[in-house]
């Protein structure tokens, strides 16, 4: 079903018509609201007359993730503070999280957009629907709820933890409809299966986001839990998830592009790419009041098609990710990147800076092992400061990054030194093919 | 009068002992005693060996963490209670034992290592009650 098929099956003049109008409205908000865009835009020569439809998009600056943490908390907002309602923020990094402010409009919009994901999902109201991401400042769990309730579904705000109390009112509520990371739900159609409690559950569907995950992922989940998967997408710098999604024909994640201006350009050059082309996937919020960001570079690496799916949606469609343009993981959909290691590990007393992480899927969970060299000149010959180093590391981690990890103490020179930004990252999850 | 002891830092995976054991081996070196301490992530190797600063030097050279540290090498007496004799008076002069491992060495009583927090102060307890130490010479 489709939702909003005024906006959703728009011809490609329409929609880039409508782009080019909200993107010279955009651009002229943010020049007049936001002293740092407006800074930016003069260095570059720029006014927002200059800015006279899409066609002029490649003129502007980049935003990045350094601009967030340069600006932050709300050096970016472009509407007064009494026209704020919302702040997220993203989980897991060290020092000040990259976050998210909006207006009431952004709020009504994000659950419009995430309306439209459930609904090609083939969520209606008639569904009744668990939402398993957390809620707090992660916007999975607030951002999944406001849109399953403006859709009109039930909504049981389970967020995460306790996968008994799931399983339990899953079954006693007669839930038809799930939206959780893929690596939870299957963590959750395996307790059912130990269980024999499959064959209980009224399950239809599923939304799956906040990490990467393949098609051999879904295969799995509909095989063993008779249901259809749907991959969710979203960035808590744009908005959250919702911003794009798949259709039951699996063909790319629509992107509301009446909301969100997608483009690829050339991470090396940093020029912007014709239209098919594989490079960075760079965003520009259109319509959003509270924190608009122009020519966000996402980092994920992919290519856009842009003709009409078989659902009869026209809206582009971000093909399968092939990686990221930076070295940042997501693991248990938490943002980790290895310099964050890095800087904990320095903290350790005794430990070089060698250091490997090695990534892996294990029983549908991520699991994250941190091997780490001991320095020559800590090494003891007592086992108890060994295992205090470990410790110690294991801890510093913790704080850094908000993810247990294992931690293995190796050899000097057991790990391959590497000179410059160098390989740290050992990924044998196999996310992207 | 202490012994040198050589560690050497272990992860464990299949053949690392083997392989630091053959490298002293070609090095010439003659090992007189080991004890492996081990937990199930790594292991470190605790040796005595005729050339300690050698034994080192070669294990350094071949990329191993390797150190020396000294230990109290105590001939404990034939005798029950010798041993419990020994740890008493350790514990009784208020000294912590970091480990203790038993020594292959020829020689009248059963050797052991041990590793203390004071170790000078220990070797004069232990002597004090009448139970003989080894110094690196009588490893000749």
């Amino acid at each position: 079903m489709i939702w909003n098929e005024a906006k959703e099956c728009m011809s490609r003049d329409e929609i880039e018509a409508l782009q080019s109008a909200r993107l010279v409205k955009q651009v002229n908000r943010v020049y007049h609201n936001v002293e740092y865009y407006r800074k930016k835009m003069q260095a570059a020569g720029l006014e927002p007359g200059d800015i006279k439809g899409i066609e002029d998009l490649d003129k502007l600056p980049y935003t990045t993730y350094q601009d967030l943490r340069d600006t932050y908390p709300f050096g970016l907002a472009a509407a007064p503070r009494s026209e704020l309602v919302r702040v997220h923020a993203s989980s897991g990094t060290t020092g000040k999280p990259k976050i998210a402010v909006y207006t009431r409009r952004d709020i009504d919009i994000w659950a419009e957009c995430v309306a439209r994901c459930l609904s090609m999902a083939g969520i209606t109201k008639d569904d009744i629907i668990q939402v398993g991401y957390g809620y707090g400042l992660f916007t999975g769990g607030l951002g999944a709820h406001y849109g399953a309730e403006y859709l009109g579904a039930m909504v049981l705000p389970m967020s995460t933890g306790n996968t008994q109390k799931l399983i339990d009112m899953m079954i006693d509520c007669d839930v038809t409809s799930i939206a959780c990371t893929p690596s939870y739900l299957l963590h959750v159609a395996e307790d059912l299966e130990k269980a024999g409690l499959i064959d209980k559950i009224k399950l239809k569907s599923a939304i799956c986001g906040a990490e990467p995950w393949t098609d051999e992922m879904r295969d799995q989940m509909e095989a063993r839990l008779h249901i259809k998967a749907y991959d969710i997408y979203g960035l808590t710098e744009m908005m959250g998830p919702g911003v794009a999604c798949d259709c039951e024909y699996h063909k790319g994640l629509h992107i509301w592009e009446d909301h969100f201006l997608p483009e690829i350009i050339d991470p090396a050059t940093q020029k912007q790419l014709p239209k098919g082309s594989d490079g960075e996937l760079v965003i520009t919020n259109l319509t959003k009041e509270g924190m608009p960001l122009i020519r966000y570079r996402t980092k994920d690496l992919t290519s856009i098609e842009y003709d009409t799916c078989e659902c009869g949606r026209t809206m582009a469609r971000i093909q399968r990710f092939r990686g990221r343009s930076d070295d940042m993981l997501i693991i248990r959909g938490v943002n980790v990147f290895p310099s964050q290691v890095e800087a904990a590990l320095l903290t350790v007393e005794g430990t070089t800076p060698h250091y490997m992480l090695v990534v892996d899927r294990v029983d549908n969970t991520d699991t994250l092992e941190v091997q780490v060299e001991v320095a020559e000149n800590f090494f003891t010959d007592e086992i108890k400061s060994l295992e205090k180093l470990s410790k110690t590391v294991h801890d510093k981690l913790k704080m850094a990054i908000g993810l247990n990890a294992k931690v293995k103490l190796v050899e000097p020179n057991g790990l391959e030194h590497f000179d410059g930004k160098s390989k740290h990252v050992t990924d044998k999850r196999k996310l992207y093919q | 009068m202490f012994v040198k002891q050589i560690s050497v830092f272990l992860e464990n995976t299949e053949g690392r002992l083997d392989e630091v054991l053959k490298i002293l081996a070609q090095g010439g070196i003659d090992i007189l005693s080991a004890s492996l301490a081990d937990t199930t992530e790594f292991g470190v190797l605790r040796l005595l060996a005729k050339e300690p600063d050698k034994a080192k030097q070669i294990l350094q050279d071949a990329g191993f963490a390797a150190r020396i540290d000294e230990v109290i090498a105590v001939v404990v007496p034939d005798a029950v209670g010798s041993l419990a004799k020994v740890v008493g008076v350790i514990h009784a002069a208020g000294i912590n034992i970091s480990y203790i491992y038993g020594l292959s060495i020829d020689g009248e009583g059963a050797p052991i290592a041990i590793k203390t927090n004071d170790n000078a102060k220990a070797e004069a307890i232990i002597n004090a009650a009448g139970v003989k130490t080894l110094g690196m010479e009588d490893l000749q």
